[in-house]
């Protein structure tokens, strides 16, 4: 072939483009699909907030199953000295052949006390070993089949009988924002009008905003979606805190079994959008986010946690050299003494010469003015 | 007829006599209630409850009223109690109510102290009246009761029992007042479940020994009702001012896109229920087992602590004035004791510190005889020194005195032998 004719042939015309001379990488997203298919998902979704909430009935409702089947649950006497407890409960699931390992870490007696001062100290013990956990396995010999139990959301259930956030909302909230993704929603929301609803969630974003609580953010949509689709994420995020109804029965409603709640005066229906965010929430956290929220967890919360760790154990470990470290580390990360007085000089000289720069900065700045 | 054989056991000595026409004074109770229409009512209502449960609400449904409450906030330090009075006006029946509700109930961390201002300010009320009633020149009558006749406790509607605190608060609170357990904001629960969380309330309290209130079944007329309405409790509340047009008349409801919750339908809460009971028929019955129960407790504990008693040792009845002057006698006893001993005290306090001052004294005294020899002493050496001073002064002057002489004598001497060659020179 003459080299024009090969490169008349590698100009893409539409009608060649899928017979020849195409690489073919588009197919990519397809792999990926196939192997992540085949691998499977896990998710680990810990719901918190007190007793009578509704909690598991919702847990229930999203992924439409009935994981708390003997629950013991606790008399008032009884609850008086409680401590928080952890439980975890973990289903297999499988839809159009994507299996889903689901994870459901249950904090009963959260709040429940008489005296709750520090009640969240068990769940944020608990998300730290998990992390630990993981950060083990990372740094172990054998990485084939690391088992990420790290906890990915927090569905913190907020009850709408008050005004707006409790000091026991704020504190678990504060405490637990840099170790996983919050997401609080309204509990048991039959109990308020739209407007009561409306008027609370407005309040409850200013007093996030207010306590600097960071709760999970919804990532913006690219600029190249579509109109709809930015439409649906504009009014997703508008309609925070999610207010939810859950329940464990299904009713018949309008000629049709759906999920709800039969009262003498109406029907709620569960995956109704007029009636609650419940569809709201499931499409944000199982439809739409579930992988954002697994990568924030793992991209920034671990990450952070891991960082603190290392610094804390080379500090350990400079203060007392007798400390075995439990992973590998650098050799980069266990200076011996010279090379840590050179460190320090030129730490120094390059303060200095920080100052001088700010130094001669300023002097411009006065030049000019 | 049972029933009023019952009411009155006959006295021994006193025969029960049949009138043979009508003498009139089956107009007793009317008159009572006339006198009592014009003196007017008085009600005290204290509405515990966590904030935005819906006290006040409540409150304004039952009366048909708004009593104007502000939003309490969250963040409350401590529990506080906020009391307003108000004068209502029923065809010609006044009532002076007083609603009392706390503020920061069941928001704090620790909840351990939540009670206490509660059962202080219940303490306070009584303890004025008793004061009141012991004082001497009293006015009962005019008196402005303000002891807590009703506690409605607004419990969660969690669905699944008692909170703790509820528990602890209740327990303290069950001697001092009637309870009155509502479940708020009823319109999330469901009828199955409402039922199911009744009946695990109330056996949770039989349980742990909570004394409620429960509706009087003496008296006929209204025993069949109340033995009814003690098998609702607690009732399960909705309130709402807000009005919602259903079918054709206007009604107090709560309007959801899935219906209408309507407040004063029996099917949907036992609003009504409540209304009938905490006041159309029991509010007399409350305001009696206060004083008579209640009160009298808080009288009994109050003064056996002050040391009064209603039988001595010797387990014969002793009246309140023996108790008084026999409290009397005691207090002067010690009284006179305390002064001896006092002024014993203070005896054996002035004889000390005279002794010290004696004592003082004669330091001093020692002090000034020895200063003055000392004095005397160098005053006699001085003396003497002055003296020899003396001497060689005046030994001095004669020495000086002879020199002059001699001088002058030597001078004259000269001049007389200049003299001499002068005038021999001239020979």
């Amino acid at each position: 072939m003459t080299a024009s004719s090969r490169y008349r042939s590698r100009v893409p015309r539409p009608e060649d483009a899928e017979e020849k001379e195409y690489v073919g990488f588009a197919t990519l997203p397809n792999q990926v699909h196939r192997k992540s298919v085949k691998k499977g998902f896990d998710f680990t979704l810990m719901v918190a907030g007190e007793s009578g909430l509704g909690k598991s009935t919702l847990v229930n409702s999203l992924f439409l199953t009935d994981l708390h089947k003997d629950r013991k649950l606790l008399n008032a006497e009884e609850r008086i000295n409680q401590t928080v407890e952890i439980t975890k409960h973990t289903v297999d699931i499988e839809e159009k052949g994507v299996k889903l390992k689901l994870t459901i870490v249950d904090t009963p007696g959260f709040g429940d006390a008489v005296n709750n001062t520090e009640c969240w100290r068990p769940i944020t013990g608990y998300i730290d070993q998990q992390f630990e956990q993981y950060f083990r396995d990372e740094s172990g010999l054998n990485r084939k089949n690391i088992q990420d139990n790290r906890v990915h959301c927090c569905l913190y259930f907020i009850p709408p009988f008050g005004h707006g956030l409790r000091p026991v909302d704020i504190e678990f909230m504060k405490a637990l924002q840099d170790k996983v993704n919050v997401v609080p929603l309204i509990a048991k929301a039959d109990c308020l009008t739209p407007l009561e609803i409306k008027k609370l969630k407005e309040r409850l974003r200013e007093e996030i905003d207010k306590y600097g609580i960071k709760i999970y953010q919804f990532p913006d949509c690219d600029s190249d979606e579509d109109e709809e689709f930015k439409r649906q994420d504009k009014e997703l995020k508008e309609s925070t805190p999610f207010a939810v109804i859950g329940s464990n029965t299904v009713v018949e409603a309008r000629g049709q079994r759906v999920r709800g709640r039969l009262y003498p005066w109406g029907i709620v229906e569960v995956e109704n959008p007029s009636h609650c965010d419940f569809v709201k929430l499931r499409t944000m956290l199982i439809r739409t986010h579930m992988h954002d929220l697994k990568d924030i967890t793992s991209d920034c919360h671990y990450e952070n946690y891991r960082a603190q760790c290392i610094q804390t154990m080379t500090s350990k470990m400079n203060a007392d050299k007798r400390v075995e470290s439990p992973i590998p580390i650098l050799p980069l990360s266990t200076p011996d003494v010279e090379t840590e007085k050179l460190i320090k000089m030129k730490d120094d000289e390059l303060r200095r010469m920080q100052q001088m720069l700010q130094k001669m900065q300023q002097q411009m700045h006065e030049q000019d003015l | 007829m049972a029933s009023s054989d019952v009411a009155r056991q006959p006295d021994k000595g006193v025969r029960p006599l049949s009138l043979a026409g009508h003498v009139g004074f089956d107009s007793l109770p009317d008159q009572l209630v006339n006198k009592s229409i014009y003196q007017g009512f008085c009600f005290n209502i204290l509405c515990i409850g966590e904030t935005g449960i819906g006290k006040s609400t409540l409150m304004d449904t039952l009366f048909n009223t708004n009593f104007e409450n502000f939003e309490s906030s969250h963040f409350e330090p401590q529990v506080k109690l906020r009391a307003q009075t108000y004068d209502l006006q029923e065809s010609n029946v006044r009532l002076r109510l007083t609603v009392v509700n706390t503020v920061g109930f069941g928001d704090q961390m620790n909840k351990q102290e939540s009670y206490q201002p509660v059962v202080d300010y219940i303490d306070r009320q009584f303890e004025s009246y008793l004061q009141e009633e012991l004082k001497i020149k009293r006015s009962l009558h005019n008196y402005h009761d303000s002891r807590v006749h009703a506690c409605l406790y607004f419990i969660s509607p969690s669905g699944h029992s008692l909170k703790s605190l509820d528990l602890v608060t209740m327990k303290k609170l069950d001697s001092k007042v009637n309870i009155i357990p509502v479940i708020a904001k009823a319109d999330t629960i469901s009828k199955s479940e409402l039922h199911k969380f009744k009946i695990k309330i109330m056996s949770e309290l039989v349980s742990n020994g909570v004394q409620i209130y429960q509706f009087p079944l003496d008296d006929e007329t209204v025993a069949k009702v109340n033995t009814t309405m003690n098998g609702h409790l607690p009732f399960a509340v909705v309130g709402s001012t807000e009005e919602v047009c259903v079918g054709n008349k206007m009604v107090k409801a709560r309007q959801y896109p899935w219906g209408v919750v309507q407040v004063e339908n029996e099917n949907h809460c036992d609003f009504v229920k409540l209304r009938e009971m905490l006041i159309c028929v029991n509010m007399e019955d409350l305001r009696e087992q206060t004083h008579t129960r209640h009160y009298e407790l808080y009288r009994r504990c109050k003064l056996e602590e002050m040391g009064f008693k209603d039988t001595d040792p010797e387990c014969k009845p002793v009246s309140l004035q023996q108790t008084y002057e026999a409290k009397r006698q005691e207090f002067l006893v010690e009284l006179q004791r305390r002064e001896d001993e006092m002024r014993q005290m203070f005896v054996q306090r002035v004889k000390e510190k005279e002794a010290e001052l004696k004592e003082a004294e004669r330091e001093l005294q020692s002090r000034f005889e020895q200063l003055k020899r000392l004095h005397a002493d160098e005053k006699a050496t001085l003396e003497e020194k002055k003296r020899l001073l003396d001497e060689d002064q005046s030994s001095f002057s004669k020495r000086r005195a002879a020199a002059q002489l001699l001088q002058a004598q030597s001078l004259t001497a000269n001049g007389k032998k200049d003299k001499d060659r002068k005038n021999s020179g001239f020979m």
